[in-house]
């Protein structure tokens, strides 16, 4: 039941779009599809949970000095493995992504996972963590990208709901970005107040 | 096992550590990936001349001819065969007037000089706007459509500035690099088509001379 608990606090309590308000980077500028979203959401889990494992093995060998480098170096091998992954087996979806896989290195939930929570904990619960708090990401993203691609667009992942012309651009662009996740925050905010 | 104390040997040591595994682990990965990937840029590019070409039966990415635009810029054409008669010329060209960036795109020929069809294979333009290029210059309406037209005859340029061209509604920028990429196209498809005749089958080049590819 622990267990479910730590991966419940990533996707719940701690969800780190919703809650903890981190990442919003890469969250704002890749959600244009629900595709998209998803993808975004799936390769930042991939490096989460692999980076959380890892340091959490290697927390008695790093000294406490040298530990912000030694996780970036260990996030970065992580990213760049994916970034190859990627390049080689789905190309469509590295390209529409484009700069924001690499920019996971920076991404401010990694780091701040591996510095809160596996450099204290065991590997399999820092495993499991990353694990939760990817679903999270992952789900925040599909969520805004689905909202933004049906109204800017009028797809659902890609399947078309109404005709493109009756679209609204402007969700697809930057602006609409900060309007929906503005909008989904108070949804959600209301949901947490009431339960 | 306690844990290490930050002495000056144990950061360097574990830091150095953990760098050269990191390599070690990256060398390994990119010698396993780098095959796919030049793979799937092949692929890639092979797709977009079966969009823009009538169907053929010769490699095209193997007949490739490098060469440059009147303006200079770096070009490559490639021929499609059915059985040795030429049906079309795939070109690959770029345009940097682009509304956010370089636009790259592939168009296709047919022997006489016609658009057959065209592919965008890089683009950075405005989402909802500037990327529509991707069908809106096939979509048959209005004058939007660019297929079927030939550019030695026809003014490619966007009806805005006296061309028979309609722009992207709100585009304009995108169209006119759209359009200024479709031109350059043109003008190395007359650079190369003198030498494109047809050729027979013995004079095919095979297949296997794969070492002509070169990667960008």
């Amino acid at each position: 039941m622990k267990k479910l608990g730590i991966i419940l606090n990533g996707l719940v309590n701690e969800n780190p779009t919703f809650v903890l308000m981190l990442g919003m980077c890469p969250t704002l500028a890749t959600t244009t599809s629900a595709v998209n979203g998803l993808g975004m959401g799936l390769a930042t889990m991939f490096v989460l949970i692999c980076s959380n494992l890892v340091i959490s093995l290697l927390k008695k060998l790093i000294p406490d000095n040298v530990r912000i480098p030694s996780y970036i170096v260990v996030i970065a091998t992580f990213v760049t493995l994916l970034e190859m992954v990627m390049k080689a087996y789905v190309p469509a979806l590295y390209e529409s992504l484009g700069l924001f896989i690499p920019l996971i290195v920076v991404n401010c939930i990694v780091l701040g996972r591996a510095e809160s929570f596996a450099s204290k904990h065991s590997p399999f619960d820092s495993m499991l963590d990353g694990l939760g708090i990817g679903l999270g990401f992952t789900f925040a993203l599909t969520l805004l990208g689905m909202v933004r691609e049906l109204l800017g667009a009028g797809t659902f992942f890609g399947l078309t709901v109404f005709p493109d012309s009756y679209g609204i651009l402007i969700f697809v662009l930057a602006p609409g970005a900060f309007i929906t996740l503005a909008y989904l925050l108070a949804i959600i905010n209301k949901i947490r107040k009431v339960s | 096992m306690k844990k290490l104390q930050s002495s000056l040997t144990n950061m360097v040591l574990s830091l150095g550590i953990i760098a050269i595994a990191a390599a070690a682990l990256l060398a390994w990965m990119n010698r396993l990936t780098e095959d796919p990937i030049r793979q799937a840029e092949l692929a890639k590019q092979e797709n977009a001349i079966k969009e823009v070409s009538p169907a053929f039966t010769n490699s095209p990415v193997a007949e490739e001819i490098l060469t440059r635009s009147a303006d200079g810029e770096s070009a490559a054409c490639y021929p499609a065969r059915d059985n040795g008669r030429l049906v079309g010329v795939a070109v690959k060209t770029v345009s940097h007037k682009g509304f956010n960036g370089d636009i790259e795109l592939m168009v296709g020929f047919t022997p006489e000089g016609k658009i057959y069809n065209y592919s965008v294979l890089k683009q950075g333009e405005t989402p909802g706007l500037g990327t529509r290029m991707v069908d809106w210059f096939k979509t048959d309406k209005n004058r939007q459509s660019i297929v079927g037209m030939t550019p030695a005859r026809d003014n490619m340029t966007v009806s805005k500035d006296g061309g028979d061209v309609d722009a992207i509604t709100s585009a304009t920028i995108s169209s006119r690099a759209f359009l200024d990429a479709v031109n350059r196209a043109y003008g190395v498809f007359q650079q190369v088509s003198a030498q494109l005749g047809d050729v027979t089958a013995a004079e095919t080049v095979p297949a296997d001379t794969t070492a002509l590819v070169t990667n960008e």
